[in-house]
């Protein structure tokens, strides 16, 4: 990407901007625990969870920075957070 | 024609014909005069321009930095503590490429408190990708705003630039300034074009945020964009001597340097009491001249190298201090001239508006041929 003078740009750029590489621990989604809630989607500050065409959710690791939120406030345990190696 | 006025005056006329869109200022001594000018011309439709009044200046140069991203030539003022509250958004201006003009009626930093003038305001925005111009006189301070508005809006540079003049010094002291007429100030800088600019019909952010991988690249972006305004100022400087008898094409401009032994090298007003004890001195036959630095940023080091190669001994005047490292402008100059064999030495003298007087240049030319230097000048032991 050729830098724009200014550091100016469209409307959808953030999109570029994958915060999924400041990660720590990542979650893991056990759909088969999920009771299709919807906790996880609604508390995450990246609003990067997302339902699947079943009803469950499922992370978007291309953002999620690992603040472990969704794995806090679910109720079924579905979600952990692992450490995730590079 | 030559006129007696006030140059605080000078400069609110001179902005006025260089037709800023937008103004927004918020009063501080010793800038009051002509952010108060502006806006009776404003207010008596004079001249036709958005007059923002705000509650403090964060919002005077934010309301400018928005204005400016929207398209409009924009014009503000301010000095010392406004300055500083300043600080954040003029990072920002820089760093989003505005053009905008600003004055700054140079003064002191608290604590303690003072109103009397140094340079200490401007230099400590050093870092902050605006361009800064010293004025000598009044007239020269009315004259850089027009080159300033050339330079900055110049799409090869697209960076906001201080004016800086002394406060009370020159702000409040009557000269005789020749003022150009609209229809020449017209012919010499035509009307702002933007790059590029907010339109609801083409969204854009700017400053938008950079990650690690690209951050130092936008920050050599705007490096480069102050070197290359160094020429972007000579032509501009070239053209205004063109039309207007003054030539500005100098970054430093040399006073009786050509045989001399020991330089002086000042900014600002300082240069006109320097100019007379540098005559003094060569009438009691010392080989002594003065460099007048009138572009701090980008720093002229090559040109100050050059002008000053066959001086032996140098001494820096600095209306400011680094605290706990000297002067700003001896710093940049003995680096300018490291690996050369010349004694360079700073002195910090005229803070928070101690007077200057031609015994005191001599002085300190005293002082750096005994080479004794990198110093506050007359400093009052019996106080301390």
């Amino acid at each position: 990407m050729a830098l724009r003078v200014g550091c100016a740009s469209p409307p959808g750029r953030a999109l570029e901007n994958k915060t999924g590489a400041w990660r720590v621990f990542k979650p893991v989604f056990e759909p088969e625990k999920c009771s299709k809630c919807g906790m996880c989607a609604m508390v995450c500050p990246e609003g990067c969870v997302r339902e699947t065409e079943e009803g469950t959710f499922e992370p978007d690791l291309d953002y999620c920075k690992g603040c472990g939120i969704c794995e806090e406030v679910c109720p079924k345990k579905s979600i952990r957070m692992e450490k995730e190696e590079k | 024609m030559l006129e007696f006025m006030e140059g605080s005056h000078a400069v609110a006329e001179i902005v006025k014909r260089c037709r800023p869109q937008v103004i927004a200022a918020y009063p501080i001594t010793p800038q009051t005069h002509i952010v108060e000018d502006l806006a009776q011309m404003v207010a008596n439709c004079e001249l036709d321009a958005e007059y923002i009044t705000v509650e403090s200046e964060f919002s005077a140069l934010s309301a400018c930095l928005g204005a400016s991203a929207a398209g409009s030539r924009v014009y503000s003022a301010t000095t010392s503590q406004g300055l500083a509250l300043m600080f954040e958004v003029c990072f920002n201006a820089a760093g989003m490429r505005q053009p905008i003009v600003m004055t700054i009626a140079n003064r002191s930093l608290g604590a303690p408190l003072s109103i009397w003038n140094d340079q200490q305001d401007s230099i400590s925005l050093r870092d902050s990708g605006w361009l800064q111009f010293y004025a000598e006189d009044n007239q020269e301070a009315a004259d850089l705003h027009m080159i300033a508005y050339k330079v900055c809006e110049d799409h090869d540079i697209l960076l906001p630039a201080f004016v800086c003049f002394d406060g009370f010094i020159l702000s409040h002291t009557y000269e005789p300034v020749a003022l150009p007429t609209q229809e020449e100030v017209d012919a010499y800088l035509p009307a702002f074009n933007p790059y590029q600019r907010l339109d609801a019909e083409a969204p854009l952010s700017f400053g938008m945020y950079a990650t690690p991988e690209y951050y130092t690249e936008f920050r050599y972006e705007i490096d480069q964009a102050q070197y290359r305004a160094k020429e972007a100022f000579v032509k501009a400087g070239r053209e205004f001597g063109e039309q207007f008898g003054r030539d500005y094409s100098a970054l430093v401009e040399g006073y009786r340097l050509d045989d001399a032994d020991t330089a002086l090298v000042a900014m600002g007003s300082i240069c006109g009491t320097a100019k007379d004890a540098v005559d003094e001195m060569r009438d009691a036959g010392k080989k002594v001249g003065l460099l007048n630095i009138r572009m701090f940023r980008p720093f002229p080091a090559p040109e100050i190298a050059d002008a000053l190669k066959g001086v032996s001994t140098v001494a820096v005047l600095d209306k400011n201090i680094s605290l706990g490292s000297g002067g700003a402008v001896g710093t940049e100059v003995k680096a300018a001239l490291s690996g050369s064999n010349q004694a360079v030495y700073d002195y910090i003298i005229a803070l928070g508006g101690r007077d200057v007087r031609k015994r005191d240049i001599a002085a300190v030319v005293d002082l750096a041929e005994k080479g004794k230097g990198d110093m506050f000048y007359g400093l009052r032991t019996e106080v301390l």
